[in-house]
């Protein structure tokens, strides 16, 4: 399963374990869906089962990380970003400790569970918060990536991670830094900033907007906080207009930090993301996609009716 | 424990009293009640039991205290200003813009390890670092002082319940019982029942203790440090704005400005503590 961004994710996260003392798991009793499983049968003394209690697990990573640990705490997106809201703002945010927050099952992602279990406004969440940086990686190996760069990142991140498998858009030699998002095609007609799993819906919808003659320039937006507002100017110049693709709110995601960036350079921003309602229960993730506009062919839709 | 150690523990305590009048001041709001009524507990911790270092803040090896009900900060920033974490006359400038002391807790402050005052978290920061000494195979113990209206905080029996599932006989919970929280009594506001009964259900190793009396807290901080396999809870029956003869008792001084004639006799009082 080398496309499941979890998979990767948990491997990872022991593969920097064992190369580096300080890395520390925790995790909510979903280990078996987050993958930390891998570290703790490995390096069990080194995983902490906090059972379902996450406003403490959070706190206690803070304290972890205040006498020198790396620790990575995991549940899925909703309850890792959202239910310890506070304890991430004063505890870890605040004095600005190297936590690593790892909201698995992002978006629509735990499709079956429904609305309660997916998370659709975490990056507003988390945003809001300073000091805080936001990553989402695009696929399996910019997953390893992350887990790999964020041991020499100081701060706290948030990573969001999809439970869906997804296609595998980049490889060992694609660049990846915190702070920078990647040129994934170009293009002069539009610009799609596009996070995780809507990198490779647009790559599709592109495929379409091709046949009729329009190019598009498409960007992998890794990191959605901090957004490097150079970059996103530089990449929304000479085109009709922008367009920010993700798989979370249209209220405070990808979308709403673009335009923060953009609102005073006259330049048309579309948003395409989940309109401000919750999720629900469906028998796939593809399911809920559809359901939610979140196709190529809803992407190519919004930008046909921006130009009019 | 012989009598001059107490006599000069009882001095810091004193002297903590004071610290926390120079951060008050006069027509400046502050949390005088809460401070009053942990300085006891404080002046031992940071004058007695705990191994810590001013001119080495960060050393690995050193214990860790947590003001958990950290509105009390004032006590931590007296004694701390007392060891020479920073100049005393920096007590003074407690909550300026731009200050080192600021209102609750932070690590931008020398010898303050956590940021806290969110009620219900610093117990389980205590827990996290408690968990990281025994990674390390360090012997450096974690004090929390928790406030016990700070206990109605559903994360707190989540901190109790992790402390006892791991063994940390490296953590001491001392709790600040000073009967008061902000808006009035808690027997009249908010009663949770027996304190003590329900750290012993959670498998805590506890103690009851007069908090204002050293001899009793050194006992009781000296015992905890014995105890193998169980985290400690020592229960510190304390008078909120002890010292201070207007304001014990009294929540209204939980967090409020004194007059200069409140000021002076606030100073008197503490002046004639016999130690």
């Amino acid at each position: 399963m080398d496309n499941n961004l979890r998979e990767a994710y948990g491997k990872e996260l022991l593969e920097i374990a064992r190369k580096d003392e300080r890395v520390v798991a925790l995790d909510a009793d979903l280990c078996g869906s987050t993958m930390t499983k891998y570290l703790q049968e490995e390096i069990p003394e080194r995983f902490f089962e906090m059972g379902i209690a996450e406003a403490n697990m959070v706190s206690v990573a803070a304290g972890l990380a205040l006498s020198g640990k790396i620790p990575f705490v995991n549940s899925f997106s909703v309850f890792a970003a959202a239910q310890p809201y506070n304890q991430i703002r004063q505890g870890i945010a605040l004095p600005n400790l190297n936590v690593r927050i790892v909201g698995s099952s992002c978006g629509l992602s735990d499709a079956g569970d429904g609305a309660t279990h997916q998370s659709i406004e975490d990056i507003a969440i988390m945003r809001a918060i300073p000091n805080m940086t936001i990553v989402e990686p695009v696929d399996a190996e910019e997953t390893r990536k992350v887990v790999r760069v964020s041991l020499q990142y100081q701060g706290p991140i948030y990573i969001r991670i999809n439970r869906s498998s997804l296609p595998v858009l980049t490889n060992s030699d694609t660049p990846f830094s915190i702070g920078k998002m990647n040129l994934i095609t170009e293009g002069s007609d539009f610009t799609i900033f596009a996070s995780g799993s809507m990198v490779s819906q647009s790559l599709k919808a592109r495929e379409i907007l091709e046949k009729e003659g329009l190019t598009i320039r498409i960007i992998n937006a890794n990191t959605i906080k901090p957004l490097d507002k150079n970059q996103v100017i530089e990449y929304s110049k000479n085109v009709k207009g922008v367009i920010a693709v993700e798989e979370h709110s249209i209220i405070g995601g990808l979308g709403s930090a673009v335009s923060e960036l953009l609102c005073d350079k006259k330049i048309s921003i579309t948003k395409v993301g989940i309109e401000d309602q919750f999720g629900q229960s469906a028998t796939s993730h593809e399911e809920l996609l559809e359901y939610y506009n979140l196709t190529p062919q809803a992407i190519v839709n919004k930008i046909k009716a921006s130009i009019n | 424990m012989d009598s001059n150690k107490i006599k000069e523990l009882k001095q810091k305590a004193k002297l903590i009293r004071e610290g926390i009048l120079d951060c008050i001041g006069v027509d400046k709001k502050g949390h005088l009640g809460g401070s009053m009524s942990s300085a006891d507990l404080v002046a031992a911790l940071y004058f007695y039991k705990m191994r810590i270092n001013p001119n080495n803040p960060l050393d690995p090896d050193r214990d860790r205290f947590i003001f958990s009900k950290g509105h009390s900060v004032l006590a931590q920033y007296a004694a701390l200003a007392e060891m020479g974490f920073f100049p005393k006359s920096e007590l003074k400038h407690t909550k300026e813009l731009g200050s080192i002391l600021q209102g609750h807790p932070e690590i931008r402050t020398p010898g303050v390890e956590a940021n806290t005052g969110s009620l219900g978290q610093g117990l389980s920061i205590g827990v996290g670092m408690a968990l990281a000494a025994k990674l390390d195979r360090k012997d450096c113990r974690v004090y929390v002082i928790v406030g016990d209206g700070e206990l109605c905080e559903g994360q707190i029996w989540e901190a109790i319940t992790c402390a006892n599932f791991y063994k940390l006989d490296n953590l001491v919970a001392i709790i600040d019982k000073n009967r008061f929280q902000a808006s009035g009594s808690i027997k009249e506001r908010y009663d949770i029942g027996n304190v003590k009964a329900r750290f012993d259900v959670y498998g805590w190793k506890t103690w009851e203790i007069d908090g204002h009396n050293m001899s009793e807290i050194v006992d009781a901080l000296d015992q905890a440090e014995l105890e193998k396999e169980s985290p400690c809870a020592i229960i510190a029956n304390t008078i909120k704005g002890k010292g201070v003869s207007f304001a014990e008792n009294n929540f209204s001084f939980h967090n409020n400005s004194l007059t200069k004639e409140q000021y002076e006799q606030a100073r008197k009082d503490i002046a004639c503590i016999v130690v």
